[in-house]
């Protein structure tokens, strides 16, 4: 039994890779998006790296961690908008008349966001140690980056496929996007914390856990290794994944709604 | 004369799209602001970096270039409607039914703009609001506003051509990322003086910089580059307004 | 897989959240091995009572039994039992179909070797085998039906779900699903429930045919049963010189009562059946009355349904057709 849903499960994540890589724009978007942007904002930013208590003197360091949380969004749009698809082409309703278990869709789904996620953050690892960024973690810290950009990215993904699954809608999936926008560019993404004059603006930093995420990727880069920075991040982290993958294994079985 | 005519009807069909339909709406008005609360909010640390010397403060700083973005953007909305009106066939119909076909990109400009001035009155009022200092007269003021204007009319007829030419919502990256590169390539957070490196070099050449600085300066009530700035506004107005009309030619071609 | 059970339903009715009551109280019977056509136009319910028998989606009221078991209760069971192809050719367009397949058996549960038989043996019957590894979105929609097909019979099933099959195919595509469809049940015994608008589908193909209008069962039977019911078949004659009209009614008389006709010809209903026209014919040439036109009509399945609701089954389609996808949308807002 179990050999059978781990066939299940292998299969859909396979799937979920092809399609992926079939739909280039969806590899090359959210790979190159995030490097532009880093490119104009450290290049733009760098002089911020002169204020006083200003962590490091590189800005490329410094926002380094942001491609991690954008790759993250992208493929997530990406992934709840194949769901969606799916969903609206009946294909869903193919897989509902298999002995298919629920689980096993999501899993898949999210197997392909896994290796998406794991591309992405060696791409943007690697253009980051080639523009002379050094990761004050070493390699150890590396890994550990990686883990954690999955995993939020798994945690992402899952809140996409609810989304898909809520509304089977490709375009109330894309409609998010402005949603995880805000609550990136509301957080300490341009800039320190403390460093943050407007004190609304800090208290929402503050209460954003997108904040935590950053902050904690960040700490491994400009830092090394933050205990605090790190249990907070892999704290959000886990936490957001939890509630999203539950939120979305209940939207699952609405959606399949089977007898 | 029919050219009017057909502008109008146009115009009239584009913004009453536009205005009963928040889902185009709110996304028009919503980003402009937003940018200016992240940016001027988030970054207001920047203007205490040495040798940042803008006398209104970093709000002023940043309002500028949101209002340049929101024009800009803005051409690149109504851009994103053309396309949409090709893949649709209304497009089709309506260069079947226009007298005059050239009246029927003056009317997609013209919507353009009205859409642009609303997003224009309710930023500039937020900005006010939230305590944004005024150091230019009327006169300066009206040179900064033009100045956005021309930028609106620029983007549209850019954004037009590109969709005209390809006639398909495919089109959308192609008209945004163009007119991304030039907004963000440009001094955003730091006046030009304290970029560094490759983006020094690449602000330093971008038409629009002359633009933003511009503008700050009449903001701030102290003009400069005014000259250059609007030479490059009214030449990029005139040359997509060429390849506006080109790609309306395109677009007759192809039926 | 050789079909014991059929499929059963009793009183089945489902009522929409804001909406309209698509199926209110079917009853049906259908033997195992049998071809069974579901008539009607859009709107009627054909595609709802379908998504209700595959367990898609739960009855409002009533029962229903498939291959012997439960469809709500039963659910796992009876999903093991058949296969469907429904309303949209639920396909994947960045996978290639050979991938498809590869998918469904995986979700089958069955071994690399048995997979990769199956497959093998699916894409050669319905003529796939040159196209398996191309995507899915390069193929013809005639393409799509048959792979959608193939996808439904990967575990053998003893009862097949066709929703619409042919709508939108050229003859020849239509023509091929039809003779596969014949094949497997009376090769294979599988029993296939079929909902069609087409009244030649349901004449070509169904053993019986329940024709289905607002939601319920408005007459049901063999083909030629239900045609017999409404009325024996009827012969039209113009004569070439319009004054022979009335020795045209005359002659026609003998084999049974007029009816109408158009204005420059005669028409009766014959008595005994079609067996007549050879004596028609015999008598009118008897009679040395020359012909421009002679016809028999057949009662169709639109006579049918025309006599038992009052409209014609072509261009009867609800104006407030909801399709399966906005069905179940609907039930799960």
């Amino acid at each position: 039994m179990s050999n059978v849903f781990a066939g299940q499960v292998l299969t859909l994540a396979q799937r979920s890779v092809v399609r992926t890589v079939r739909q280039p724009a969806n590899i090359v978007f959210p790979l190159v998006f995030p490097l532009l942007l880093l490119a104009v904002n450290a290049g733009g930013l760098d002089a911020a790296t002169r204020l006083p208590g200003f962590p490091t003197n590189s800005f490329v360091a410094f926002a380094l961690a942001i491609p991690f949380i954008q790759g993250a969004l992208f493929a997530t749009m990406n992934a709840g908008t194949d769901l969606a698809r799916d969903i609206q082409t009946g294909f869903l309703n193919r897989l509902a008349l298999t002995p298919m278990r629920g689980i096993a869709l999501l899993t898949g789904q999210l197997g392909g966001i896994v290796a998406m996620g794991v591309i992405q953050s060696l791409v943007y690892l690697g253009v980051g140690l080639a523009v002379g960024v050094r990761l004050e973690s070493g390699p150890a810290g590396a890994l550990v980056l990686i883990v954690l950009a999955v995993l939020i990215s798994i945690g992402f993904g899952a809140l996409g496929a609810f989304a898909a699954l809520r509304t089977g809608s490709g375009e109330a999936v894309q409609s998010l996007f402005p949603v995880f926008f805000v609550f990136l560019f509301l957080s300490s993404m341009a800039m320190p914390r403390n460093l943050i004059e407007i004190d609304w603006f800090r208290a929402v930093a503050t209460a954003n856990p997108v904040s935590y995420l950053i902050e904690a990727i960040r700490s491994l880069i400009i830092v090394g290794w933050d205990e605090e920075a790190l249990a907070l991040g892999f704290g959000f982290a886990f936490a957001i994944t939890v509630v999203a993958v539950a939120l979305a294994s209940m939207a699952l079985r609405t959606r399949l709604a089977r007898s | 004369m029919r050219a009017l005519a057909v502008a109008r009807g146009v115009a009239w069909r584009t913004l009453h799209n536009v205005f009963t339909n928040p889902s185009l709406l709110i996304p028009s008005l919503v980003f402009p602001l937003f940018f200016f609360v992240a940016f001027a909010g988030g970054l207001s640390q920047v203007d205490n970096v040495p040798g940042f010397d803008f006398p209104l403060g970093y709000t002023a700083f940043q309002f500028v270039f949101v209002l340049l973005q929101s024009a800009a953007f803005g051409g690149v909305f109504t851009g994103f409607g053309i396309a949409r009106d090709f893949e649709t066939g209304f497009a089709r119909r309506l260069l079947l039914a226009a007298p005059n076909r050239t009246g029927i990109v003056l009317g997609y400009g013209g919507a353009a703009l009205v859409r642009w001035l609303v997003t224009a009155a309710v930023l500039t009022i937020v900005a006010l609001l939230v305590g944004m200092t005024v150091g230019g007269d009327g006169i300066d003021l009206l040179g900064l506003y033009t100045l956005a204007l021309l930028v609106n009319i620029a983007a549209v007829l850019w954004a037009a051509g590109v969709a005209m030419r390809l006639r398909t919502m495919q089109a959308g990256p192609v008209m945004q990322m163009p007119v991304f590169l030039v907004l963000f390539f440009a001094p955003v957070y730091v006046p030009l003086s304290l970029l560094q490196g490759w983006i020094h070099g690449l602000a330093t050449v971008n038409p629009l910089t002359r633009v933003l600085e511009a503008g700050r300066g009449f903001l701030a009530g102290s003009p400069t580059e005014v000259g250059v700035a609007f030479a490059v506004a009214l030449g990029l107005a005139a040359l997509f307004s060429l390849w506006a009309l080109r790609g309306l030619r395109s677009a007759e071609a192809a039926g | 897989m050789t079909d014991r059970h059929g499929i059963e339903a009793q009183g089945l009715v489902r009522v929409f959240k804001k909406g309209p009551r698509a199926v209110d109280g079917i009853d049906l019977r259908v033997e195992p091995g049998e071809i069974y056509g579901f008539l009607g136009p859009n709107g009627a319910g054909k595609s709802t009572t379908v998504l209700m028998l595959v367990t898609l989606l739960p009855p409002t009221e009533g029962s229903a039994r498939v291959a012997g078991y439960d469809v709500v209760s039963e659910g796992p069971h009876v999903r093991a039992s058949i296969g469907a192809a429904l309303q949209e050719a639920a396909l994947d367009p960045l996978l290639t179909g050979r991938e498809h397949l590869r998918l469904q058996t995986t979700m089958h549960g069955m071994s690399a070797a048995d997979r990769k038989q199956r497959s093998g043996e699916l894409l050669e019957r319905v003529g796939l085998t040159q196209a398996a590894d191309r995507k899915v979105r390069t193929y013809s929609g005639g393409m799509k039906r048959r792979l959608d097909l193939a996808l439904a019979l990967v575990h053998s099933p003893s009862i097949l779900f066709l929703d619409e099959p042919t709508t939108g195919l050229d003859i020849q595509s239509r023509l091929a699903l039809w003779a596969e469809v014949e094949r497997l049940a009376r090769d294979e015994g599988v029993t296939v429930f079929l909902t069609t608008q087409y009244l030649e589908e349901a004449d070509a193909l169904a053993d019986r045919v329940g024709i289905i209008d607002h939601g319920k069962i408005v007459a049901e039977g063999s083909p030629a049963e239900l045609k017999a019911q409404v009325g024996r078949p009827t012969v039209e004659v113009v004569p070439a010189d319009r004054e022979e009209r009335d020795r045209a009614a005359a002659i026609l008389a003998r084999f049974g009562e007029p009816c109408g006709s158009a204005a420059e010809g005669v028409a009766v209903r014959l008595r005994s059946g079609e067996a007549d026209l050879a004596e028609i014919v015999r008598a009118l040439d008897a009679e040395n009355l020359k012909v421009e036109h002679l016809q028999l009509h057949q009662p169709s399945l639109d006579d049918v349904f025309l006599a038992k609701t009052g409209r014609s089954l072509e261009g009867a389609g609800d104006e407030e057709e909801v399709t399966p996808a906005a069905e179940l949308a609907l039930d799960r807002a």
